[in-house]
């Protein structure tokens, strides 16, 4: 029994250990760029100061987007965008809790190019939903890590309405493009 | 061996404790810094209905407005309840900055060209500073171009100019509702006889309800504090609906005032609602984004 203790302290304290080692990977200015794409209209917005953060040592992976922050090349669609679409005064952020699942397979210590595949919870005007979707990790450096990934959403799976009035300007699925470049959290 | 057992325990806790921490510690990470929000939307565009708003076209775009005021239902079938005759008046606006607007119109109305000046004073923000209300100058002059009526006295271009000054603030409640108040002056420098002030003070009272994201209801009311001693004038009073299609604003109302400036239907409403003499009108609004943002720039 005092082994079977003494063991298992071990362990508690390595994992404590580990988790304090934990290597914290952040961005401020991450940049998404969505496109609706359809014959009347392609749309395209902007937003280049995307929060994201990254522990290479468990695997996880987070953002934070500010509705607000996305430029329109039209004014009048933006505020559309917060006003009637997103809701963004009701649902200020966007976020994204998740997990790379193959952060094992990834040495985020060597440069380097690595495929991942990140699995998590997708929330965009309060709906929340599963999404599992495949990126590249890039290590530049021992400080810098640059994540990459194209993928697309349906609207309606975001319970947004879009009035049948501007239908044909706005495509039901949106391609998103996230583009961030992390650094590591100095401790 | 208690003890020992009990300080494991304690020790798988408390690292337990570490691991559920890290999760939010990294959502801490990506948490915003507290900032200035701006509101948004206080109205669907730069009309209440015949009075400004305290919106301005954004930086670099261009506003296009149409406006009609067709003849007195009162006037019936013969005159197809007024659609017969217009009155129009057709405007620019356009948005320089965060804070300033120029504009130019003329109407048909006394063939007035007027222009103006909007500056944001004040915007209504929640968040790192709070503001509870927009503020906005507006000062405008508006030139009555019309052939003189006696050619033969002494006409003085100067006699031509109407001058408006009003302070407009608004507050946004919540999504749906939004109300304004105006106080106003306008000067004439010609008005109808010496018993006549110059100066019209009146007080504008407005708002928009929100009904669905395209749909709202809106109303304004100009109070006159001070009356002419000639002629038989009315306070204005409009109720009307912003429909809203993506790239146009479509306003429809009801009103006593035929003119659609301000010196005209603050000063100069003829219609009485109680006696049918009021006017169905329409404002369309288009915007063109003549300056594209930096981000878009390079396509």
């Amino acid at each position: 029994m005092k082994t079977l203790t003494s063991i298992l302290t071990a362990i508690t304290l390595l994992l404590a250990v580990n988790s304090t080692h934990a290597q914290r990977y952040v961005t401020k200015n991450g940049n998404i760029t969505f496109f609706s794409e359809t014959p009347v209209e392609n749309i395209r917005a902007v937003n280049k100061s995307v929060n994201s953060a990254l522990d290479t040592e468990t695997g996880q992976f987070v953002f934070k987007v500010l509705m607000k922050s996305f430029q329109f090349k039209k004014a009048l669609m933006q505020e559309d965008f917060n006003e009637n679409y997103v809701e963004s005064d009701q649902y200020p952020n966007s976020t994204f809790q998740g997990n790379v699942v193959n952060h094992k397979d990834i040495d985020f210590d060597k440069p380097g190019t690595y495929e991942a595949t990140v699995k998590g919870d997708l929330t965009i005007h309060g709906v929340t939903n599963q999404i599992k979707e495949t990126g590249t990790f890039k290590v530049v450096d021992k400080e810098t890590i640059k994540g990459n990934s194209t993928f697309t959403i349906k609207v309606e799976d975001y319970d947004i309405k879009i009035p049948k009035i501007v239908s044909e300007k706005i495509a039901e699925e949106i391609e998103i493009k996230v583009d961030v470049t992390l650094k590591k959290l100095k401790k | 061996m208690h003890l020992q057992l009990k300080s494991f325990l304690l020790l798988l806790t408390v690292s337990f404790w570490g691991v559920q921490s890290s999760a939010q510690d990294l959502m801490d990470l990506v948490e915003d810094e507290p900032r200035v929000e701006y509101a948004t939307s206080t109205f669907k565009t730069t009309r209440v209905i015949n009075h400004q708003s305290i919106k301005k076209p954004h930086d670099g775009t261009l506003l296009f407005i149409i406006s009609h005021h067709f003849g007195r239902l009162n006037q019936g079938a013969y005159e197809l309840f007024g659609l017969d005759n217009a009155t129009i008046r057709l405007g620019f606006e356009y948005g320089i900055g965060d804070r300033l607007a120029i504009g130019v119109g003329r109407s048909s109305f006394q063939k007035t060209y007027d222009g103006f000046v909007k500056y944001k004073i004040l915007r209504q923000s929640s968040g790192k500073r709070v503001m509870p209300l927009t503020m906005s100058w507006y000062s405008g002059m508006e030139l009555n171009s019309l052939k003189w009526q006696n050619p033969d006295r002494d006409n003085k271009f100067s006699s031509r100019l109407t001058y408006v000054h009003q302070l407009l603030m608004a507050r946004k409640f919540n999504s749906r509702l939004s109300l304004q108040v105006s106080p106003t002056v306008v000067h004439k420098n010609l008005v109808e006889t010496t018993d006549d002030p110059n100066d019209q003070y009146a007080v504008g009272v407005g708002g928009r309800y929100k009904i669905t994201d395209m749909f709202t209801v809106n109303a304004e009311y100009f109070a006159r504090v001070n009356e002419p001693a000639t002629g038989e004038y009315y306070n204005s009073l409009s109720v009307g609906v912003d429909i809203h299609t993506g790239g146009h604003v479509f306003q429809l109302h009801l009103t006593n005032s035929k003119p659609m400036f301000y010196s005209g239907f603050i000063s100069e409403t003829q219609g009485d609602w109680m006696d049918g003499d009021i006017y169905f009108g329409f404002n369309i609004n288009r915007v063109f984004t003549l300056k594209k943002p930096e981000e878009f720039k390079d396509k």
